[in-house]
């Protein structure tokens, strides 16, 4: 006799014992630390804090062992904790003029003040599996970078732009609306056209290889936006709160972050005369091809703003913003893997029913589906399959 | 490091206000999608994150809480979502349908007939009807503003020209107290009449999509049709092999590879109680049909 | 802040049970639902008043306070300390209103009704009254109601029949109201249709 399947809960439990000691691996191996995560495994650690939206090396590093180094699982363990927190305010905005500069590089200037500063790179290293070494030297430590560095000033490439009005002017600290706070798509539904702020806040939290392609495209000519990289900086930044009560700001700490300006064709309008534009990407940590992807891709989405022509789709915001994000994509991509044999059994019907017609109009010949003679055993109304919505469901 | 510690039922205060004040718009203005800011919740997106954060908002210890998926209790995610609230918020939690004050269900209504008192809650992964018309939100928000459906109709339509029948079988569009076009959820349509003038409150949620809406008890309820083409209910043409039901929705169940199956009930408590019921013929092997 | 009065004795729990009470009443129209858990709240608010306030106000949340309880000094502190909400001048600006007289409440209209696109974004009432067994009869149908409610409320503005009507004729815009007395809620969402007794 047939039993309706059980068992659920134990083969759940059961489930999670064999990836506890899948993540293991051998046991002859010594277990990997959050240390050697965090130090040595650096820009997974700067692209789960990114993606995750929380600047927290250690959590970072836990999620990407507890994730066994899949990435999005790892930003996802990482938001699902950040929903959790209590939010106690925003921050002031950092300023990246007064990074405390490791890297930083322009393309449209040979020289600027400050210099070119290349910093830890993979660019121009030569793509040679090294192996390692039976006795491998240890690299010799170096900060000569960023000593070098450290108290140059170092003005942005925009801001020197800027002074000679060649490109539009970002607003100030003083000229941004304080009475209409930079939105936040964790506090409130997205809401189509959305605001720079909050298209900045999607795409900062964007999968970096979606970004990445959408960015390609626009180089390929789908929205094309005459990219140069004005530059790209990567130091630390000082955070800092205003404090209600004390009436003051005060500093609470340094991230590293990652910032691209690009500088981008503008042909002007009707009332602007011609100019550069920008397009901006900032990330925690260095997530250097994620900052460039999302410059392009911000500048790409001001399309409207800039009375130019919109059909790429790195130009259509509610494509773009409506599939950034790899926690949902992934959650709802994989949720196919759920049961779904309920809808199933109405459509399995449904193919049979249309069979029985399809057979029963071939042997009357040519009549019209509407006509069909329907078999006693069907009382259903409904016909084939609609792949799309199944396909989304 | 901090050590994570979740409140009770998991949400945090401010959240369960921002999806409590969503809740009550949502059962003022019926079948109309209430945008809410969905949290990240620990179980993924697509898998009932909506309909976990409309149950935590509303839970409370004196609730028994009933899960299924698939009309089943013992499906896998609904063996995890029933767990996840017997830990975060230690309800008691229950199988049987009559039972339970709150049913989080994913793409079934129970058989068994709600009563008053009780809420239903289902897991939405796409609340919006007109999606598969139009992709754009900006353009479907308009519609629903000024009540313009008749892109569904003619959808509907052109399934009745090209096959003779509506090819929509679940998810199936409804009409709520006369003014919103709304996603029953991928319930099957023979689940479709049980959302009308319930005893109970239904309640849906979509995390993904951000959207709760809500069907009051009372509520007229109508799948939409044509006076030629009137919406039908569909079944397997067979009875429950395990209890005998001619009138529940069945699942196919393959038993061999030479083409053999038998259909059972797809709401196991339903099947379970009337296998119980002392009045009810107990079926002691199951017919297995050759097909 | 010493004189101000506690908030809920477990702010978890008495939110839930209170929000189940607003839920219950909202989903059926006319429908007295008692108020477990309710907090001494500075007069002239009424508890069942500051247990919906409590659950359902925050810093999200502008609330625009009727003159007698904009009076004094009290209820704008217990709130504010209480909830975090900023308090409003104008009633259009009010995502919560509370109101002491409700016989002398603005037109319903004054407040945000919500637009086409977005009519969630629309001001509830919280509306303090006296009693939910006395007043003329309000014969209530709608979602939420199997064929006919009847309320007793007082007291109400003169013309609440009228203001209703109006209110539901701009469905799916419109306010809605929630009816709190002692330790009682009702609730008047935009959808109920007050029904013309022959
Ligand atoms: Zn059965």
């Amino acid at each position: 006799m047939y039993v309706a399947v059980k068992g659920g809960e134990r083969a759940i439990e059961n489930a999670h014992r064999l990836l506890a000691h899948e993540r293991r691996g051998d046991r002859a191996v010594p277990e990997i630390s959050l240390a050697q995560i965090e130090g040595q495994l650096g820009l997974a650690v700067d692209r789960v804090m990114t993606e995750g939206s929380l600047y927290d090396r250690d959590l970072a590093a836990l999620a990407i062992k507890q994730a066994r180094g899949d990435l999005i699982e790892a930003i996802f363990l990482l938001r699902a904790f950040r929903a959790t927190l209590p939010r106690f305010g925003a921050t002031q905005p950092v300023d990246t003029a007064a990074m405390r500069v490791r890297r930083r590089i322009s393309a449209t200037f040979k020289d600027l003040p400050g210099g070119q500063v290349l910093g830890p790179t993979f660019d121009y290293t030569h793509r040679l599996l090294e192996m390692p070494a039976a006795d491998p030297p240890e690299p010799a430590t170096t900060e000569s970078d960023v000593a070098d560095s450290v108290g140059t000033p170092m003005p942005r490439v925009t801001d020197l732009l800027a002074a000679d009005d060649l490109i539009e002017r970002s607003p100030g600290a003083g000229e941004i609306d304080d009475a209409a706070p930079p939105g936040d798509l964790t506090r409130e539904a997205l809401s189509f056209p959305a605001d720079r702020d909050l298209r900045l806040q999607n795409l900062a939290r964007g999968d970096e290889g979606f970004l990445l392609a959408l960015a390609y495209s626009t180089q390929r000519g789908f929205g094309r936006t005459h990219p140069f990289a004005g530059e790209i900086r990567l130091g630390e930044v000082a955070v800092e709160v205003f404090a209600e009560d004390a009436g003051f700001v005060l500093p609470v700490g340094r991230i590293t972050v990652t910032e691209c300006q690009s500088i981008n064709q503008f042909h002007g309008s009707a009332s602007e005369p011609p100019r550069f534009t920008r397009g901006y990407g900032l990330v925690f940590g260095h997530c250097e091809r994620k900052a460039m992807s999302m410059a392009l891709v911000d500048r790409a989405l001001r399309a409207r703003e800039l009375d130019e022509e919109v059909g790429a789709p790195a130009q259509d915001e509610e494509f773009v913003l409506s599939h950034s994000d790899n926690v949902q994509a992934t959650g709802f991509v994989e949720h196919l893997k759920l049961p779904h044999y309920v809808d199933f059994q109405a459509e399995l019907g449904l193919v049979r029913q249309m069979r029985r017609e399809h057979a029963a109009r071939t042997t009357a010949g040519g009549e019209s589906p509407a006509d069909a003679t329907l078999s006693d055993a069907t009382v259903a109304d409904a016909t084939v399959a609609d792949h799309t919505r199944e396909a989304a469901e | 490091m901090n050590a994570p510690a979740y409140n009770f039922a998991y949400l945090d205060e401010q959240t369960k206000r921002m999806i409590r004040r969503a809740i009550l718009k949502a059962i003022a203005i019926p079948g109309y999608q209430v945008p809410f800011a969905s949290r990240e919740m620990p179980m993924p997106y697509g898998w009932g994150t909506g309909g976990v954060q409309v149950t935590a908002a509303i839970l409370g210890p004196a609730d028994v809480l009933k899960v299924i998926d698939q009309g089943s209790d013992d499906t896998t995610n609904a063996v995890s979502i029933r767990k996840f609230f017997g830990r975060t918020a230690g309800v008691r939690t229950t199988t049987h349908t009559t039972e339970a004050t709150v049913i989080q269900t994913r793409h079934r209504v129970p058989e068994t007939p709600l009563k008053a008192g009780q809420i239903l809650v289902y897991q939405v992964p796409i609340p919006e009807p007109l999606r598969f018309l139009e992709p754009r939100e900006t353009e479907t928000r308009r519609m629903h503003a000024l009540e313009e459906y008749g892109l569904v109709h003619v959808k509907l339509y052109e399934d009745i020209a090209r096959h003779g029948h509506i090819a929509t079988t679940y998810a199936y569009p409804v009409k709520v107290a006369g003014r919103y076009v709304m996603d029953p959820s991928p319930i099957p349509k023979f689940d479709n009449p049980k959302l009308s003038n319930s005893d109970a409150l239904q309640l849906f949620g979509a995390g993904r999509e951000k959207r709760i809406y809500a069907i009051p008890p009372h509520t007229a309820v109508v799948s939409l049709d044509f006076e030629d083409h009137p919406f039908e209910q569909w079944r397997h043409p067979a009875s429950c092999a395990l209890c005998g039901d001619d009138a529940s929705f069945l699942d196919e169940v393959i038993t061999d590879d030479r083409g053999g199956r038998m259909f059972v009930c797809s709401d196991t408590d339903h099947c379970e109680s009337r296998r119980a019921a002392p009045s009810q013929p107990t079926v002691q092997d199951a017919e297995v049909a050759r097909g | 802040m010493a004189t101000l009065t506690a908030g809920f004795a477990d702010p978890v729990l008495a939110a839930q049970a209170t929000f189940r009470a607003v839920m219950d009443a909202t989903a059926r129209p006319g429908t007295v639902v008692p108020v477990i858990d309710t907090v001494a709240a500075p007069p002239p608010l009424a508890a069942a008043t500051a247990a919906v306030a409590l659950t359902l106000v925050d810093g999200d949340t502008p609330v625009w306070l009727d003159p007698r309880l904009a009076a004094g000094p009290e209820v704008a502190a217990w709130l504010r300390f209480h909830t975090g909400a900023p308090l409003v001048d104008r009633p259009a600006d009010a995502a919560f209103a509370i109101l002491a007289d409700p016989a002398s409440a603005p037109p319903f209209e004054h407040f945000s009704i919500g637009t086409l696109d977005d009519p969630d974004r629309s001001a509830t009432l919280i509306l303090q009254v006296e009693r939910f067994d006395d007043g003329a009869p309000l014969v209530l149908s709608g979602p939420g109601i199997a064929d006919r409610a009847t309320l007793r409320v007082a007291p109400l503005p003169p013309d609440m029949v009228a203001r209703l009507t109006a209110n539901r004729a701009l469905f799916p815009r419109g306010v809605d109201l929630i009816l709190t007395a002692g330790h009682a809620v009702a609730a008047l969402p935009r959808s109920v249709m007050p029904v013309m007794e022959r």
